[in-house]
């Protein structure tokens, strides 16, 4: 098998991944306009107070040297304290990046439970009512802002319903589950949209292809033919979409979370963003664009399984 | 002798933008058992389509009418559930493109084994040990080893034997090789038509062999039908044809061969092209590409009309054609 020797390859290409995403974060941090000290004190702060701020915080050092200090305080896992809420980023990340994570994994989850059985239903009904209907209703998913989504759902299941609490995130992993389930919808349509698309025209793509005419030539049954040798290749390319969407999808976490009211890592970014707060912007952007490189992995790894090709 | 197969009537038509059109129109032949037949014409001259329509492989829009008798039974009106029995156990097909006609993402040992499951009842032990031995039939070397490989990490003639394996896994009474060496070097499609002659004697299987190359329907078929758009145009056995062409259509597929020996002379070429199947002349259709063409050429379409035992052709001046002569000497 040649899936192994891969994955220690693919694994062993981080190491470069997470050297470029530490330099890009301090420089993008950098890059804000505005400055911490006088965020903290106000527009009339004078400037001994801004000075006291700025080598508290080690800013009055050379770039280099703040360079340094960053990569040590990445390397022993000493992110820093919050300038803002005064406790170590690393407990901030700890506490809400889980939130953040759990309701990113249930859209997705959502999101695949409802493309690939309608996906294949489409792609097999092509063209007729319940291809059209299927397809007519994703096009409203997609073309509807995540904020109204999100609002819509609340207002019917959360306010007039009852059935889910409207905002918060509860106590306990199955309390944590009902919280997020409205969010994670908002958050799977679209998402679910763009998988349902992609699928249904791989499945369509393949099923014309000449080595389904040769599993039927062979006398398959239907099902182990759509199963083994539809679905399977037309699963290729939807994977690596798949894995794409997760980016977009954590980037699509801060607004739900906001609408939501719920406490997860996109509120804290805005938050900390509008509050220069340096060193939680610094961190969570690393923890979020650690967690995207390894999702690439998963989905590297996953395709390599799918497409013997790929791990050549 | 009764034959094996009987292919009587056979239309298969596709729904374009412009209407109805005919890849194959009332199509009619017959195999013997163990008998290798030439299906021969230009590039969309509906030979592959007709080999789709016997085991119904045409994709949904396009249909297909007329009877294709399997051993008394009719292929084309039979349950889905029988049918799956033919396929692959009683007639197997090999595809032109071995690259594209194996899936990429499969074991070559899985896509033996899976057509061992649909038609033996040999158990995972005994369909590994089966699909080894395939591979060793058709020519493989490690057999063992490369059952494990995927398509990607085969040559395109082993690709092409591995197509044959998995064809030939249940013992089929019948192969319909759609161009199987159309893809491959001169010299690996040597190989691969002697192994489907050897086979062909050795499990005494008939073959409909479907190619454009007039040099392999010499090489390897008893009898031969030429199709022009969509039809036959004329049948008959190799060494009758190749002598005694008599359609004009046939004895310029025979002038454009090049031969050795003969002094270097320009290869005749057929002027003109093949039809689009949405606009075939009225009459005879290859009327405006013929030499021999009348006014009763353009407006009656000729019949396939049996001339001499076992020679059939369609065409209105087929003796004029047969006295000028064939340009294969």
């Amino acid at each position: 098998m040649l899936l192994v020797p891969y994955i220690f390859r693919r694994v062993l290409q981080l190491i470069p991944t997470f050297a470029f995403i530490i330099i890009v974060v301090f420089v993008l941090v950098r890059l804000l306009p505005g400055d911490p000290a006088s965020a903290i004190l106000g527009d009339r702060a004078i400037d001994a107070n801004v000075d006291r701020i700025n080598h508290e915080l080690g800013l009055d050092q050379p770039v280099f040297v703040q360079f340094l200090v960053f990569v040590k305080s990445i390397a022993t896992g000493n992110l820093g304290n919050s300038i803002v809420l005064k406790i170590p980023v690393a407990d901030l990340i700890a506490q809400r990046m889980p939130v953040t994570l759990m309701l990113t994994v249930m859209a997705a989850v959502i999101a695949l439970i409802l493309a690939l059985p309608l996906a294949f239903l489409a792609a097999l009904q092509r063209d007729k009512l319940a291809d059209n209907a299927i397809r007519g209703v994703f096009q409203v998913g997609l073309s509807m802002p995540v904020f109204y989504l999100g609002i819509i759902l609340l207002t019917v299941f959360g306010a007039k319903l009852g059935w889910f609490p409207v905002g918060g995130y509860g106590e306990g992993f199955l309390d944590h589950v009902h919280h997020l389930i409205l969010p994670a919808l908002t958050l799977a349509l679209s998402l679910a949209a763009i998988l349902m698309r992609n699928l249904r025209a791989a499945i369509i793509g393949v099923v014309g292809a000449e080595y389904v005419d040769f599993a039927r030539a062979k006398g398959l049954r239907p099902r182990l033919i759509m199963i083994r040798h539809v679905l399977r290749n037309a699963l290729i390319s939807t994977v690596t979409l798949f894995g794409l969407s997760i980016g977009t999808l954590l980037g699509g976490a801060v607004i739900t979370e906001t609408v939501f009211a719920i406490p997860g890592a996109g509120r804290l970014m805005i938050d900390s963003i509008y509050g220069r707060d340096y060193p939680v912007v610094q961190g969570m952007t690393l923890a979020l664009a650690v967690c995207v490189s390894l999702t690439f992995l998963l989905t590297d790894i996953a395709q390599a399984w799918l497409d013997p090709r790929v791990a050549r | 002798m009764i034959p094996a197969l009987e292919v009587r009537n056979l239309t298969t038509s596709f729904r374009t933008q412009n209407g109805w059109v005919k890849a194959v129109d009332n199509v009619g032949f017959e195999v013997m058992p163990g008998e290798v037949v030439g299906l021969v014409g230009e590039s969309g001259s509906g030979k592959s389509v007709t080999l789709h329509s016997i085991l119904r492989l045409v994709h949904a829009p396009g249909t297909v009418a007329g009877s294709v008798k399997w051993q008394g039974r009719d292929l084309l009106t039979m349950p889905e559930r029988e049918l799956r029995k033919v396929r692959g156990g009683e007639i197997a097909m090999i595809f032109q493109e071995p690259m594209t006609a194996l899936n990429p993402v499969l074991p070559v040992g899985i896509q033996i084994e899976e057509n061992l499951s649909a038609h033996t009842a040999l158990d995972g032990r005994q369909r590994a040990a089966r699909a080894r031995e395939l591979m060793d039939l058709v020519g493989i070397p490690e057999a063992a080893r490369r059952l494990k490989d995927y398509p990607h990490q085969f040559s395109g003639g082993m690709r092409q034997r591995v197509m044959i394996a998995i064809a030939l896994a249940s013992g089929p009474k019948l192969l319909l090789a759609d161009e199987p060496t159309t893809a491959l070097d001169v010299t690996i499609q040597d190989q691969i038509l002697k192994l489907i002659l050897d086979l062909r004697d050795e499990l005494q299987m008939g073959v409909v062999l479907v190619t454009h190359d007039l040099g392999v329907v010499a090489a390897t078929c008893d009898r031969m039908a030429v199709m022009y758009a969509g039809r036959i145009v004329e049948t008959g056995s190799v060494v009758d044809v190749f002598a005694e062409p008599h359609h004009a259509y046939t004895r310029g597929l025979l002038g454009s061969v090049p031969r050795g020996g003969a002094g270097r002379t320009l290869l005749l070429s057929i002027e003109g092209t093949p039809p689009g199947l949405a606009s075939i002349p009225p009459g005879c259709s290859f009327n405006p590409r013929c030499t021999f063409a009348t006014d009763i050429c353009r407006k009656e379409t000729p019949m396939l009309a049996e001339f001499a035992p076992g020679r059939l052709v369609a065409c209105h001046h087929h003796r004029e054609v047969a006295a000028a002569g064939s340009p294969v000497v």
